[in-house]
């Protein structure tokens, strides 16, 4: 179905590249919103498996009331190429978000190849937790037309996102970003390039802690999420955080951070590690600090 | 009566006392504690809202319905005893009961 007139979200048209938590968290809050997706991933077990997860994260955002009322889903399509993007006229996306892997080199490729493929002042927008938007621009075909997002999972409820404007964004693309978040009823908060930029450069050295704290047997996780929540006003707990951003996601951020700050509070711990290596990835994987039957996307 | 495609045979249609006391063990079995039929699920102390979606899941998947639109909100899921109602009402026939 397409967006209703008159909706915030009527004309835009979003093409998201990658199908991962991210990629399909914020497909579909736009989908919510009555805007059009295609959905690019070259993995086509995972492009299969989206449409479904996507529509049970659409579904449990209306539940929650982070939906607006009376408003038609966007249609989504799904692309196993990035040359299907290109094609004339209204299918073509008025603005891309990169969702891939959070992997500086694999960003990289994504933004040199769709950057050369959209039209000149189609914003760019990187998805990233930590990756310096500056370095992903080195690889774009136009720098002004490339910009940071990192959304909080899941998109669909946390409305608050933080915005990173390299120092070859555009204004346009800052604009055309600020309208479209708008459309989407987030609020952006707009922070200059820096690894980790804020958020992540402080939440995730801290869940790192966390689990420390918890090797080393001072309390277990339970206990340290509700210290972190009942004293100090956490509102899930670092390691309910750390299951529901992914441990494998977690540890990637982390190494972007450590090689990028020497901050040595930044690498990973071990524990956190061998739970990856151990395929406990938290609530995407059933099982991290927490398990979480029947709750595997 | 609309069939959710995940679970296309449902349970028959019981009493609503099935339906609660069902929801009770399902509750009890999530939360390692008994409920109360009037009980606010999402209320302090109680569930994270996220596990509201499962609550639904269980219900479409339990008795065969399709939870959509205007129903599709919490109030409908705060207690034990809205959630039998709804599954009572959406387990009616079109055109209400005896229809």
């Amino acid at each position: 179905m397409a967006a209703e007139s008159g909706t915030p979200g009527a004309g835009l048209r979003l093409a998201v590249l990658g199908a991962g938590v991210m990629g399909s968290g914020i497909a579909a809050l736009a989908v919510g919103h009555g805007i059009a997706v295609s959905l690019v991933d070259l993995d086509r077990r995972r492009l299969d498996e989206a449409p479904a997860r996507i529509g049970h994260q659409v579904r449990t955002a209306q539940l929650m009331g982070a939906l607006p009322d009376g408003v038609a889903p966007g249609a989504l399509g799904t692309c196993l190429s990035l040359a299907d993007l290109v094609t004339a006229g209204d299918a073509a996306p008025t603005a891309v978000i990169e969702a891939v892997t959070e992997d500086a080199d694999a960003k990289a490729k994504v933004l040199a190849d769709v950057s050369a493929l959209v039209a000149p002042g189609t914003p760019i927008i990187s998805n990233t937790s930590a990756i310096p938007i500056d370095e992903l621009a080195r690889a774009a075909a136009r720098p002004e037309d490339l910009i940071g997002t990192h959304f909080m999972n899941p998109p669909y409820l946390i409305r608050t996102v933080e915005v990173i404007r390299g120092t070859r964004t555009g204004e346009a693309t800052l604009d055309a970003l600020r309208a479209l978040l708008a459309a989407l009823r987030r609020e952006p908060v707009v922070v200059a390039d820096a690894p980790g930029f804020v958020t992540s450069r402080i939440l995730h050295p801290m869940i790192n802690d966390a689990v420390r704290v918890v090797a080393a047997g001072t309390a277990d996780a339970e206990s340290v999420d509700r210290l972190m929540q009942g004293c100090l006003g956490h509102p899930t707990g670092p390691l309910r955080t750390a299951d529901l951003i992914g441990l494998d996601n977690l540890v990637d951020s982390l190494w972007v951070l450590h090689g990028r700050t020497g901050d040595e509070g930044c690498r990973p711990c071990d524990v956190l590690l061998e739970m990856v290596r151990a395929g406990h990835l938290g609530r995407k994987s059933g099982r991290g600090f927490y398990e979480y039957e029947g709750e595997k996307t | 009566m609309t069939t959710s495609p995940d679970h296309p045979v449902p349970e028959p249609a019981g009493d609503a006392g099935r339906v609660r006391t069902d929801l009770l063990r399902f509750l009890a079995k999530h939360t390692g504690r008994d409920w109360a039929t009037d009980a606010d699920v999402f209320g302090n102390g109680g569930l994270s809202s996220i596990f509201a979606m499962e609550l639904v899941v269980h219900l479409e998947r339990t008795y065969g319905i399709a939870i959509r639109g205007a129903d599709l909100r919490m109030d409908n899921f705060r207690t034990v005893q809205r959630m039998g109602a709804l599954v009572e009402r959406l387990r009616q026939p079109a055109g209400g009961p005896g229809a």
